[in-house]
């Protein structure tokens, strides 16, 4: 297992490595990778006095100030929704199950959107207050959906999916109106809920770096535990796996990163859904592997994604939320013609 | 070993056993047979300390099954159900290794490395060249040993098995039962087994419980209970009991009408 862990963890951050030094290349200024590849290495202590500086003062500005904050943020929300993703599947296991699946985007998007709607966005903690009130929302629905589906102190996972989807229309539903009742020309809230990166800067990744930290750390720990889990219920229990408590905890955990993602990017799609299907199909159902390589297969995903919302109708943006499921849409649908595939050829 | 009293179980308004008393001895081999629907499988579930009885009380080792925590309770009791595996496609090996949870620390680490005794299961179940295979791609009896693999590994001094041998041919049911039987020979683990077989019953467990309409229809051998009376009354169906030619243990005959 650790062998094959760090075989494809090795490969995966030398792809997330190579995504970061191109994707800062790309953009309206074109900068050379071996620039940036220099800049990068200029800033690690102790090996920046070697470098020289060969390079404009206004490339490192763009660089520094502008793109690498951009990416960096991706990646952690890229990271954040699809560990929180294969957290998701493996505990309700349902191939359907991504972050979004308790309701917590629509959560948090009803929050972003009545803020929006009255005017309100820098109200009271300045450009904090969004990304506050979203945390807020989604945290607060997670809470309701948990209380909708419980029964006896146990969470029928079946409810607990029905119970998600309900909240999810219900608040997709009252979004939707104030996106159409609210007059601007160019929609605020429709743009948050389609998600973006742009103008977000280094403290927004240092909000997030926290959750995800702790979060992965958590879920990864908690992966032995999902193995199990993946045998049956009642066969994980016999093995000693305390499964409600196990179900409460990830299931927290798993959309409080969620939370936090998309309180700093608005709702990014087909991450959280997609990247685990991709990381599953090549290594196979050990969480142990999983959970690690979604992190960084998010990463990367996210990273290539922007890249394109940026970079397509410069010097206009795609909203992210569009790339991602463009991208993301054509890979479910092949997902469901092989599996069908395999039910018919009688392996499933 | 395990001692229930007065034991009852409702789902809802619904009884699944009513007022069962039973005690089990370090050991023994137990057959619990019934008919279906009779609460065979919700006594072993009381049983394995999932869940709780309605009212009554069973005790491990003295002790009231619902404070043991779950990891120490899966080091003293595992559970092989008749499915055994689901489709999976973790190795045999690694399903093995699951089967050592109880006795990890969060990082999944143990004090002694389990290999060479995963080694040893694998050899007496015939399971070592097929250790890296995934299950999914297993016969059902392979899979089925390595069900019990895996509840071997969890190194229990309780074995509750439920119809393991439904799914199986007449020769990987015998071979099956003839793995546990050498199994509690060398660790002298007791052994409770819900089954629909009788004449495996009979030939394997040294005690029968008989439940009837969700109560006690009388414990014994199985010379006692395997009677002509008894399973015409629990079964409604006409038998003749003969003596096995090998070992004397009474066996069923179905009478057709």
């Amino acid at each position: 297992m650790s062998k094959k862990l760090a075989g494809y963890g090795a490969a995966g951050l030398a792809l997330l490595l190579l995504s970061l030094v191109v994707s800062l290349s790309i953009g309206s200024v074109h900068l050379p990778v071996k620039q940036i590849g220099a800049m990068l290495l200029q800033k690690i202590p102790g090996l920046g006095n070697s470098i020289a500086t060969v390079w404009e003062p206004s490339a490192e500005q763009i660089i520094m100030k502008v793109r690498l904050p951009r990416i960096v943020l991706g990646m952690l929300v890229g990271a954040s929704l699809a560990v929180a993703g294969a957290a998701f599947q493996g505990v309700l296991r349902n191939p359907l199950a991504d972050p979004f699946t308790l309701g917590v985007a629509s959560g948090s998007s009803l929050g972003a959107a009545v803020l929006i709607f009255y005017g309100l966005q820098y109200s009271f903690a300045g450009a904090w207050t969004l990304p506050l009130v979203a945390f807020l929302t989604g945290a607060i629905t997670l809470l309701i959906v948990l209380a909708l589906s419980r029964e006896n102190g146990k969470i029928p996972t079946h409810g607990l999916i029905l119970a998600g989807v309900v909240m999810q229309s219900f608040l997709g539903a009252v979004v939707s109106f104030l996106t159409i009742m609210s007059r601007d020309t160019l929609n605020d809230i429709l743009f948050w809920t389609m998600g973006s990166l742009s103008m977000r800067g280094w403290t927004y990744i240092a909000v997030l770096l926290p959750y995800l930290t702790a979060g992965f750390v958590y879920l990864w720990s908690r992966s032995r535990a999902l193995n199990l889990l993946s045998l049956g219920e009642r066969q994980a229990s016999h093995m000693g796996l305390n499964v409600d408590r196990l179900k409460w905890s990830v299931l927290v955990v798993a959309t409080l990163l969620t939370a936090a993602a998309v309180s700093v990017s608005g709702v990014i799609g087909f991450v959280g859904l997609v990247v685990p299907h991709m990381i599953r199909l090549i290594t196979g159902s050990d969480y142990r592997i999983i959970i690690p390589l979604s992190a960084l297969g998010g990463a990367v995903f996210m990273v290539w994604s922007d890249t394109a919302a940026r970079t397509l109708l410069s010097p206009g943006e795609i909203p992210i939320g569009v790339v991602t499921a463009f991208i993301g849409a054509p890979f479910f649908a092949y997902l469901l013609y092989r599996s069908r595939k395999q039910r018919r050829e009688g392996r499933l | 070993m395990i001692t229930i009293q007065h034991v009852s179980k409702y789902y809802d308004d619904h009884p699944a056993l009513q007022d069962l008393s039973w005690h089990v001895k370090a050991g023994e081999w137990w057959g619990i047979i019934g008919p279906n629907g009779s609460g065979k499988s919700t006594l072993l579930q009381l049983l394995s300390g999932v869940e709780a009885p309605t009212s009554g009380r069973v005790e491990l080792e003295g002790r009231n099954i619902r404070t043991f925590g779950r990891k120490e309770l899966a080091r003293k009791i595992a559970v092989l159900q008749q499915e055994g595996l689901p489709q999976t496609n973790f190795t045999v090996r690694e399903v093995l290794e699951m089967g050592r949870y109880p006795f990890q620390n969060w990082r999944g680490r143990e004090q002694r490395d389990p290999g060479p005794f995963l080694d040893s299961i694998m050899d007496k179940l015939e399971l070592r060249e097929l250790q890296h295979r995934p299950v999914d791609l297993l016969s059902g009896g392979q899979r089925q040993r390595a069900a019990l693999g895996k509840v071997m590994a969890q190194e229990p001094s309780l074995l509750l098995l439920d119809e393991p041998t439904t799914y199986l041919d007449i020769r990987y049911q015998l071979q099956f039962m003839n793995m546990v039987a050498s199994w509690r020979k060398e660790t002298g683990i007791t052994v409770i087994s819900v089954l629909h077989d009788l004449n495996l019953a009979s030939q394997f467990c040294d005690k029968l419980l008989l439940l009837h309409e969700n109560q006690s229809a009388g414990e014994g051998s199985p010379a006692q209970m395997l009677t002509e009376e008894n399973l015409r009354d629990i079964f409604r169906v006409d038998t003749s009991i003969v003596p096995h030619p090998c070992n004397g243990l009474p066996q069923v005959l179905l009478v057709r009408q």
